[in-house]
C-alpha cells in the first residue's frame, strides 16, 4: 500500500461528483491510499490569479503548507487544482521574498511552508507508482471491443511539468489499453474544451466542444474518457447545447478515466457515479459488461 | 517611472517578454485568437510599443483558456499564458473597465464564492453571475441547472469548511503586508 496526501478539489464534490466517486472507489483496490487533506481550500484556479496573481499563490499555498504537515505528496484529480498547486509551488521556491511574505501571512494561521511538497497528478501517480502492467494484472472485466477516445484536455499536461508529453502525450492511451479497451487515434486528444469560460463565453466554448465531439466520433470512439472535471462537464453537460446549436446529435458518453479503470476492475457502476454522468454510457457499456451490475442498479432505481 | 515592458517583466510569468521574436507561433497557435481584439503576437508587440491603456482596457486576455499551448510551443521562452493572467491582474487592480467580455465578472464572482465558503461553491457562483451579468441568460440555464442538479451535480448548499476562517485570517495578513 502506497500513501497520498489527497487533494479532491472543489468539483469533485459538485459538478463533477463522479470524480469524487470513481477516484474513491479504485484507490484501494489499486492499493493506494488516499488520506483527505484535512481544512483544504480552494486551490484558487485561474480567475483568483486572473485577479490577483500573488495572492492567488498564497491562497494556493495554504494548501502546499497543510500538505508538508503530512510528509506525503500532494495527489489531486483534478487538472486545475494540480497546475495551480504545481506553478505557487514552483513560484515560491523561486522567489524567496515571495516566500517570506506568504510565510509572514500563513504564520497568522500558524502555519509555515517550506517548499517541500512534491505536487503531482492523479493519472500520473496511477501511470508511474501503479503502473499499467499492474493495472492490467488487476482487471477482471476486460473491455473487449469498446472503442476509446483518450482525451488528455489542456492542464494535465501543459505547460510540461514532466510528466507526459505536452502535445502527444501517450499515458491515458495506455491506461486505456491495459483495460483490454481499444484507445482509438485522437488527434484533438489535448485540445481546449473553453474550460470555465463556458460560462461568460458560451459560445466560443460550444464551438470548441463541438470540433472535439466530431473528432471522436470520426474516427470510432463509442466514448470519451478524461480526467478532467471541467473537459468532462463541458462535454458531457452541454453535449445537448452543442446539438440543438449546430444541429448535430451526439451522444457519446464521456467518462472519468478513473470510472472506466473502475468498471474494468468490476466495481459497480453506482459506486462509480456513473449515475451522475448525463449522456448515459449505459447503451455503450451494456453489451461490454456483465449484465449483473445493471440488475443490482436497474432493481434499486426502479429503472 | 518605469516603461510598461519594463513594468510587465517585473511581474511573474512577464519575465521574458524582451526575448520575443514576433514569429506568430503563439497566435497560430491559440483556439480563440480570432475573438480577440488584439492576438498574442499583437499584444506582445504592443505592449514592447508602451501602449498601456490599449492594452490593458482590451478583451484579450480575458479570452485566454489556459490552455498553455503557446506557451509550449514558443520558441523563445515567452510565456503568453502567464503573461495574459499578469495582464488581467493589472488591468483588475489598476480599475480598468473591459468591454466585450463577460470573464471579468464571472472571475469576480468565482473569487468571492472562494472567499465567501473557502471553496467555490458552483451554484452561488453561476447564480451571482448570470443575475449580474444577465438575467436573461439565467433563465436561458435554468434547463442545464436542473439537470446538474437531478444528476447530483449541483448542490444548492455550500458545504461549511473548516478552513475558512483561517484562509480570511492569512489573507487579510498578506493585505497588510503587501500594503507596508
Amino acid at each position: 500500500m502506497k500513501y497520498y496526501s489527497y487533494f479532491p478539489g472543489c468539483s469533485a464534490e459538485s459538478t463533477a461528483t463522479g470524480l469524487g466517486l470513481s477516484v474513491q472507489a479504485i484507490a484501494k483496490p489499486l492499493d493506494i491510499e488516499l488520506i483527505e487533506l484535512e481544512e483544504w481550500t480552494c486551490c484558487g484556479s485561474t480567475p483568483y490569479s486572473s485577479l490577483d496573481e500573488l495572492e492567488s499563490i498564497l491562497v494556493a499555498a495554504r494548501n502546499l503548507a497543510l500538505a508538508e504537515k503530512t510528509g506525503l505528496d500532494l495527489v489531486t484529480p483534478c487538472s486545475s487544482c494540480y497546475i495551480t498547486l504545481y506553478k505557487a509551488n514552483l513560484y515560491l521556491n523561486e522567489h524567496a521574498q515571495l516566500m517570506g511574505q506568504v510565510n509572514e501571512a500563513l504564520a497568522a494561521a500558524n502555519l509555515s511552508y517550506q517548499g517541500k511538497v512534491r505536487v503531482r497528478h492523479l493519472v500520473e501517480v496511477v501511470f508511474n507508482d501503479v503502473t499499467p502492467e499492474v493495472i492490467a494484472s488487476k482487471v477482471k472485466c476486460e473491455l473487449n471491443g469498446l472503442r476509446v477516445a483518450p482525451y488528455y484536455g489542456c492542464q494535465m499536461v501543459r505547460p510540461d511539468y514532466g510528466f507526459d508529453n505536452p502535445e502527444f502525450p501517450h499515458s491515458l492511451d495506455r491506461l486505456v489499453e491495459s483495460l483490454g479497451a481499444e484507445a482509438v487515434p485522437y488527434p484533438l486528444k489535448t485540445r481546449c474544451c473553453g474550460g470555465s469560460l463556458i460560462i461568460p463565453e458560451e459560445n466560443l466554448a460550444l464551438g470548441l466542444i463541438r470540433k472535439l465531439l466530431d473528432n471522436a466520433v470520426s474516427n470510432g470512439a463509442q466514448c470519451i474518457v478524461t480526467p478532467c472535471p471541467l473537459c468532462q462537464t463541458n462535454l458531457d453537460a452541454y453535449q445537448s447545447k452543442v446539438n440543438s446549436k449546430f444541429k448535430t446529435n451526439y451522444n457519446l458518453p464521456i467518462l472519468f478515466v478513473s470510472q472506466l479503470i473502475g468498471l474494468a476492475l468490476g466495481i459497480a457502476p453506482i459506486s462509480l457515479g456513473l449515475n451522475t454522468n448525463i449522456v448515459s454510457p449505459r447503451r455503450v457499456l451494456d453489451h461490454i459488461l456483465m449484465a449483473k451490475f445493471y440488475t443490482t442498479q436497474g432493481a434499486k432505481s426502479g429503472t | 517611472m518605469k516603461s510598461f515592458v519594463e513594468e510587465v517583466a517585473a511581474t511573474p510569468g512577464g519575465e521574458n517578454i524582451n526575448t520575443c521574436i514576433q514569429c506568430g507561433t503563439c497566435t497560430g497557435s491559440c483556439p480563440v485568437a480570432g475573438e480577440m481584439e488584439y492576438p498574442p503576437r499583437k499584444i506582445i508587440a504592443m505592449i514592447r510599443a508602451g501602449m498601456r491603456e490599449e492594452v490593458l482596457s482590451s478583451n484579450s486576455m480575458w479570452h485566454c483558456l489556459s490552455c498553455y499551448m503557446c506557451t509550449v510551443l514558443c520558441p523563445r521562452g515567452v510565456k503568453p499564458t502567464e503573461l495574459a493572467h499578469a495582464l488581467e491582474s493589472k488591468a483588475t487592480q489598476q480599475g480598468f473597465r473591459i468591454k466585450g467580455t463577460r470573464t471579468p465578472a464571472m472571475y469576480r464572482s468565482f473569487v468571492s464564492s472562494i472567499k465567501g465558503n473557502g471553496r467555490v461553491h458552483e451554484f452561488g457562483m453561476m447564480l451571482r453571475f448570470y443575475l449580474q451579468a444577465n438575467p436573461l441568460a439565467a433563465v436561458k440555464m435554468l434547463p442545464l441547472g436542473l439537470k446538474l442538479f437531478l444528476h447530483k451535480r449541483m448542490p444548492l448548499i455550500p458545504k461549511r469548511v473548516k478552513g475558512k476562517e483561517d484562509l480570511s485570517r492569512i489573507i487579510q495578513k498578506f493585505r497588510e503586508i503587501r500594503g507596508n
